[in-house]
């Protein structure tokens, strides 16, 4: 197990250097971020003076090389807009980010299970077979144009709830979160069902097909005839039989999730950092951009590592091996 | 090996060639079992066609600035030009008739989704058949950049990309490629694998054909049923991607505005009720994307064997 730990963050680390040599190369092509900066009747001396004072001037593997030594010190620039260090930017915004992932998570799994189950144990109802609609409209409808519709509907027409920002909200270990206040969870609903509604249609289908698969098993038989009641044969046969998939890809999707709620924060002003992204481009901000790549890499890698060791502690057929790198 | 392959290749029985039509009509029948398959086809083909044939449809051109005027600006639908004819979804803030904008939209989000999926599908397709069919260095150096690309979602790929590329349509088609390729990828090398050690291919080899011509010739047309669903799914999730990050606004410019453009140019009047300017392109867009998520479930039902019971 240490093994594959150890070999899993040696991929990592690789994937990540790879990844800024990437991005910093290509960040550097975009375009001369003094232009947009400063203002344009500046004199030529004030220009120079700027462009040294963000290490502009040099060479560009003296910029990568002076950031890696940085990034190691775990100093990844300063933004140019809010001249602070970026990797302090976005871990400021990062709770916000991860507080909508995790609840939109949660909305997704604690329908889409049922509804699968539903769906896979009564696939020619009617019932079923609404669920099932449902769900491919959930993979079709674009997630942004979704988030304009929950605002249309509940924020315009109907007025129930806010669609902007996060609302009021507390510091819990001095990191300010929305959902333990009135206000705050109000605010937190429109969001996060935004956010949510693509991995239920994803959930329901997975948790429908697995059903679909085990429901003729022998063993499945067996429990029936055993006498025992549909309720404790799903509960316990069904269920942890289709649970191994569904937490991978609860696991892998949530990368995803963090990654969408760069749109849905975008629609609902949600002070994340994929809000944060989406501005740093606007404005070019470079450090900003590359120091939000390096903090997804390390997420991913995180959340790949933690897939694989629940993935061999709910199935005690997998026992992972450290994978050459 | 290639030239002496040549002379003999018109003689020999072709495995590639065009299947009879029986199987084509099995095929059509088969796919016609899905009532809402059929329904997904007939809108997405009128869709289709109404893109090409938007210049004739449209009743007034979007970007031809003359004809626009600014007092016809955020008309709600159904209201009548002063010049007679009825803008029957409303006008957009610049007092464009949606109707016609949309039918522009489309026509752009259409042809960035569908080429880039198509690029994606040769580049993907090319790489992973090489790599399965030669298979030990190659296979592996492709197929872990397969695993580098998929592990990172594409949205977050696409945004990094084109935060680097800036706007445009050929970047914003490059973006969606560089997403998409590794998919088919790895659909055709798993496919390839398994054919890899059929008698066909032993055949073929025997024959000393040239490795172009086995994997053109031979292990392609045996891969391409698997490709086909893939093909429809990414179509649906390139135009949707391609609508997200218009709508983000790094993807299409201005000048070029894709159906996502067009929603995100609406949700700056939503806030005051003026719902249709986002509203209606996005239901063309959903019904696009429906539309060919319908054809590519009722596909994979079709080719998956585990469900030919």
């Amino acid at each position: 197990m240490t093994a594959l730990v150890v070999s899993r963050i040696l991929q990592g680390l690789g994937v990540m250097l790879a990844m800024s040599l990437i991005v910093f190369v290509g960040v550097y092509a975009i375009g001369d971020p003094v232009e947009i900066l400063i203002n344009p009747d500046a004199d030529q001396a004030t220009r120079a003076e700027v462009t040294r004072s963000l290490g502009l001037d040099r060479p560009v593997w003296e910029q990568y090389g002076l950031f890696l030594f940085n990034a190691l010190q775990g100093d990844l620039g300063r933004s140019f807009v809010f001249n602070m260090p970026a990797i302090e930017l976005i871990l400021e915004r990062m709770p916000a980010t991860l507080e909508l992932a995790i609840a939109a998570t949660l909305l997704a799994v604690l329908l889409g299970i049922p509804l699968g189950l539903v769906a896979g144990m009564k696939p020619a109802s009617r019932t079923g077979r609404t669920i099932m609609a449902g769900s491919i409209l959930g993979f079709s409808l674009p997630t942004f144009w979704v988030g304009l519709l929950l605002i249309l509907v509940f924020s315009i027409w109907l007025g129930w709830l806010p669609s902007f920002g996060q609302g009021e909200t507390v510091d819990v270990l001095g990191i300010p979160v929305s959902f333990l206040t009135a206000d705050g969870l109000a605010h937190l609903i429109l969001p996060a069902l935004n956010l949510a509604l693509f991995k239920l249609a994803l959930l329901i289908r997975l948790t429908r097909a697995g059903v679909k698969e085990v429901m003729p098993q022998d063993y499945i038989r067996f429990a029936r005839a055993k006498g025992l009641t549909g309720r404790r044969i799903i509960g316990l046969h069904v269920l942890k039989n289709i649970l191994i998939p569904i937490v991978t890809v609860i696991g892998i999707e949530f990368g995803s999730v963090v990654a969408f709620a760069v749109v849905t924060e975008s629609i609902f002003n949600w002070p994340g950092m994929g809000k944060l992204i989406i501005e740093s481009i606007y404005m070019l901000d470079r450090p900003v951009i590359v120091a939000y790549l390096m903090v997804i890499v390390v997420l991913f890698v995180v959340i790949n590592l933690v897939v694989d060791l629940l993935y061999s502690a709910l199935d005690p057929r997998v026992r992972l091996k450290a994978m050459p790198a | 090996m290639t030239d002496m392959s040549v002379g003999r290749q018109s003689a020999k029985t072709k495995p590639g060639a065009p299947r009879p039509r029986s199987q084509l009509a099995d095929f059509a029948a088969q796919f016609a079992e899905s009532r809402a398959a059929v329904i997904g086809l007939v809108v997405l083909a009128v869709m289709v066609l109404a893109a090409i044939f938007a210049p004739l449809i449209a009743p007034q051109d979007p970007y031809d600035l003359a004809s626009l005027s600014i007092l016809d600006a955020r008309l709600p639908p159904g209201t009548e030009s002063m010049n007679g004819y009825v803008f029957w979804l409303g006008t957009d803030g610049l007092g464009r008739d949606l109707f016609s904008a949309i039918l522009y939209g489309l026509r752009i989000s259409l042809a960035v989704g569908v080429m880039s999926a198509v690029f994606a599908l040769i580049i993907g397709t090319s790489l992973g058949l090489t790599g399965a069919y030669f298979g030990r260095r190659l296979d592996a150096v492709i197929m872990r950049l397969v695993d580098l690309q998929m592990s990172f979602p594409p949205i977050l790929v696409a945004l990094i990309l084109l935060a680097v590329l800036g706007r445009g349509v050929e970047k914003t088609m490059i973006a969606l490629i560089v997403v998409q390729w590794a998919y088919y990828a790895r659909t055709v090398r798993a496919t390839a694998l398994a054919e890899r050690s059929k008698e066909y291919m032993d055949a073929a080899r025997c024959l000393r054909l040239g490795h172009i011509q086995i994997l053109t010739r031979h292990l392609l047309p045996n891969c391409l049923p698997p490709l086909m669903v893939v093909l429809t799914v990414q179509m649906a999730h390139a135009v949707t991607l391609e609508a997200t990050l218009s709508f983000l606004g790094v993807g299409l410019p201005e000048t070029q505005p894709s159906l996502g453009l067009l929603i995100a140019n609406g949700f700056r009047y939503l806030i005051n009720g003026t719902y249709w300017i986002s509203i209606f392109p996005g239901i063309a867009l959903l019904v696009v994307i429906l539309s060919i998520n319908l054809v590519g479930d009722q596909l994979r039902d079709m080719l998956n064997p585990r469900l030919n019971r």
